[in-house]
């Protein structure tokens, strides 16, 4: 992966909180067994009425918003479902980073596996940026992952990220061959876990191979 | 990090004994002893392992199943009919083949929801680290597991290293003192909670529930108070084991032998938190506040003691609260601030990997038999497992549901999340004994109420919301 240090573009206000995954890919968008064809899904019932229509109500369908590369969320942004194609649907629509208060768990660490980058800002700034963008539709909205800043108008804001996330973007680091490099170590770790604890070892293998498993349910 | 030596709660033991190495302040590389998969969040996760020619790494920690996208009509053998439906289930079929891991496929009897099967055959023990491609992979603290969601990315990364990157969570308590009233269920329990602190209320935190009102449930209804601990954003839940734990889990590990099960027993007296081991947070809860409740709104913390009104907008101090509040009265097409009692529904679900088991099924059956459900109500009951519906079978509650007019379906993840053909129509308004009621989660425009199933059960007699403590008079 290349390595991400500073995205810029326009913002679009979506200040709802709790806003689930389900809501950001719906499940008729989950069907597939690859990533793609999801940008048609990001918060479908939010863009589309009951007929397919585009709803002009949505900040996604407005001129000023459309190919929107940043969101502004609100309280709890990506909370609800694991899937994965919330964040890989939102990027494949173009969004580059998400602006929220706080982030359902599962949902961040999909979004720094794929380098969307989730910017975790206080309360009153992520309020701040909304009425900003609100009331400048289409205003440039730019965040510098190197100084963790956020600058809008002639605003200027931190936003918080670990510092191995943000090596993660600035580096473009592979997570699973970097930990394929301790393989040694892991299995060392596993070889002595299953000699200590030999009833968690390979039970997925030994409860199918077990006889009749389930056996006493009451 | 908290050094090994100081007094440790029992998600701080649990990590620590699974830390292969200590990334950096916050993060751990964790092992995983036991992976659960479906077959719509890891299709991706199997392709990226192909694609750098990656092998997985101990393919007898993990285990397949497909349940998500089943249809669960009562007829067999099953067949899938969608055509992308049924591809999922046969790549995961493909995959399980070529890497050597376990699956429960579609016509096994022994399939069922994920988490309803992996602790009734016997998978899942205290001290244990699972995880799964689901956020509801929480249940699992019910059995002194440590078990959380996750995505599709860190599926393949558990594939190819048997580990994950693990950022460790803040942690809290939860205690609830004294005893659940009649009619209030942990459903209810866990609603409660919910309301109270929160969608996010527990959002970072790893939470472990006690007090008396703990040590009384049962171990099924424990998966069900840790199953929703998510919906308060909790990283992950847990419940020391007890005899309870113990007995459960031995009764179905049948690969446990005399010779292990001491030892295994006598690790497993280690899993508490130690008496001063501190956390970040604490609440405190009285079993007897808890009434049964029901969802009014579009996320589980709008939720409501069923005799109580909803909440009137004015009461929402939060404009942006507020303004969620009043988008989900205006979506679930109610009015603020009035009763949920009486309120028409013309469907029933009872299922889920949050209330799909067979105490579950039992208490619905009490609640029904004798009874019908009302005139244009579908009621549908989907069995969380083949060995949950055998069981119901068995013991004469599938019978009695039929008679009193539920349609006794095949075990699948159903109308919980409609991803296969129960769905819910525009508008229509559900009882469910599912976790989640974000819009549009059970079918586009569709109005989901969460409640327990006896409330469920009630709800189809009466052919409207009641109190389920009114209907057992």
């Amino acid at each position: 992966m290349q390595a991400l240090s500073y995205i810029e573009g326009v913002a679009a206000p979506l200040p709802i909180p709790n806003l689930d995954t389900d809501q950001i890919m719906p499940k008729q968008f989950l069907k597939g067994i690859d990533k793609e064809g999801l940008a048609e899904g990001v918060l479908y019932d939010f863009r589309f009425d009951d007929e397919g229509a585009s709803r002009p109500d949505c900040v996604l369908n407005q001129t000023a918003y459309k190919g929107a590369d940043i969101l502004v969320g609100a309280e709890n942004f990506g909370c609800g479902s694991s899937r994965e194609h919330a964040v890989w649907g939102l990027m494949q629509f173009g969004i580059k980073a998400v602006i929220a208060p706080s982030f359902g768990e599962i949902f961040y660490s999909n979004a720094i596996n794929n380098r969307l980058l989730v910017a975790r800002v206080s309360d009153r700034d992520a309020d701040r940026i909304t009425s900003v963008i609100k009331a400048n539709p289409g205003i440039a909205v730019a965040l510098d992952i190197e100084a963790l800043t956020i600058a809008v108008a002639e605003e200027k804001m931190p936003f918080q990220l670990a510092p191995r996330h943000r090596d993660a973007f600035l580096g473009g680091l592979d997570m699973i061959e970097t930990t394929l490099k301790e393989t040694n170590k892991i299995k060392a770790f596993a070889a002595e876990w299953a000699a200590k604890s030999p009833w968690l070892d390979n039970v997925g293998g030994k409860v199918a191979l077990s006889e009749n498993p389930g056996k006493a349910i009451s | 990090m908290k050094s090994c030596s100081q007094a440790r709660t029992l998600y701080r033991k649990m990590v620590d004994s699974h830390t292969v190495q200590i990334l950096d302040e916050h993060n751990v590389l964790l092992y995983v002893d036991l992976h659960l998969m479906n077959e719509y969040t890891s299709p991706q996760a199997f392709a990226g392992l192909d694609a750098a020619d990656r092998a997985v790494a101990v393919p007898g920690a993990h285990v397949a199943v497909v349940d998500h996208i089943i249809p669960t009509h009562p007829v067999t053998p099953r067949i899938i009919q969608d055509p992308a439906s049924a591809l999922q289930a046969l790549n995961l079929r493909r995959n399980c083949e070529r890497h050597g891991i376990t699956l429960y496929d579609t016509n096994d009897e022994r399939q069922g929801i994920e988490h309803i099967i992996a602790p009734e055959l016997g998978m899942i023990r205290p001290g244990m680290v699972v995880l799964c491609g689901d956020s509801h992979t929480t249940t699992y603290g019910a059995l002194g597991a440590l078990g959380f969601g996750i995505g599709t990315s860190e599926i393949e990364h558990i594939l190819a290293t048997q580990t994950l990157v693990y950022r460790v969570a803040s942690e809290m308590r939860i205690r609830v003192d004294g005893q659940l009233p009649l009619g209030a269920s942990a459903k209810d329990l866990i609603l409660h909670i919910i309301g109270n602190i929160g969608a996010q209320g527990a959002r970072g935190y790893a939470v472990e529930f006690c007090g008396a009102a703990i040590d009384a449930l049962s171990v099924e209804a424990r998966m069900t108070l840790c199953n929703m601990a998510v919906e308060a954003g909790a990283r992950a839940a847990l419940i020391a084991p007890d005899k309870k734990t113990i007995e459960y889990v031995l009764a179905r590990a049948s690969d446990i032998d005399d010779d292990m099960r001491d030892r295994a027993v006598s690790a497993w007296a280690s899993l508490f938190s130690d008496e001063n081991a501190s956390v970040e947070k604490m609440f405190h809860f009285e079993a007897s506040d808890v009434e049964p409740q029901v969802t009014w709104g579009t996320s589980p913390d709008q939720t409501v003691g069923v005799t109580r009104p909803t909440p009137a907008l004015e009461s929402i101090s939060s404009p942006m609260q507020q303004e969620a509040a009043r988008r989900a009265f205006q979506y679930m097409g109610l009015a603020p601030g009035a009763s949920l009692l009486g309120l028409p529904v013309q469907r029933v679900f009872i299922g889920s990997c949050t209330n799909a088991r067979i105490e579950d099924l039992r208490v619905v059956a009490g609640m029904v038999q004798g009874r019908r459900v009302a005139e244009g109500v579908r009621a549908m009951v989907v069995p969380g497992s083949g060995s949950v519906r055998r069981q119901a079978e068995q013991e004469g509650i599938a019978d009695i549901l039929m008679v009193a007019g539920f349609e006794w379906r095949q075990p699948g993840c159903s109308m919980c999340l409609a991803m296969n053909d129960d769905v819910l129509e525009p508008q229509e308004r559900c009882a469910s004994t599912t976790n989640r009621n974000f819009e549009g989660r059970q079918g586009r425009a569709g109005r989901t109420h969460l409640m327990s199933p006896a409330m469920a059960a009630a709800a189809a007699i009466a052919g409207k919301i009641i109190d389920v403590r009114t209907l057992t008079i």
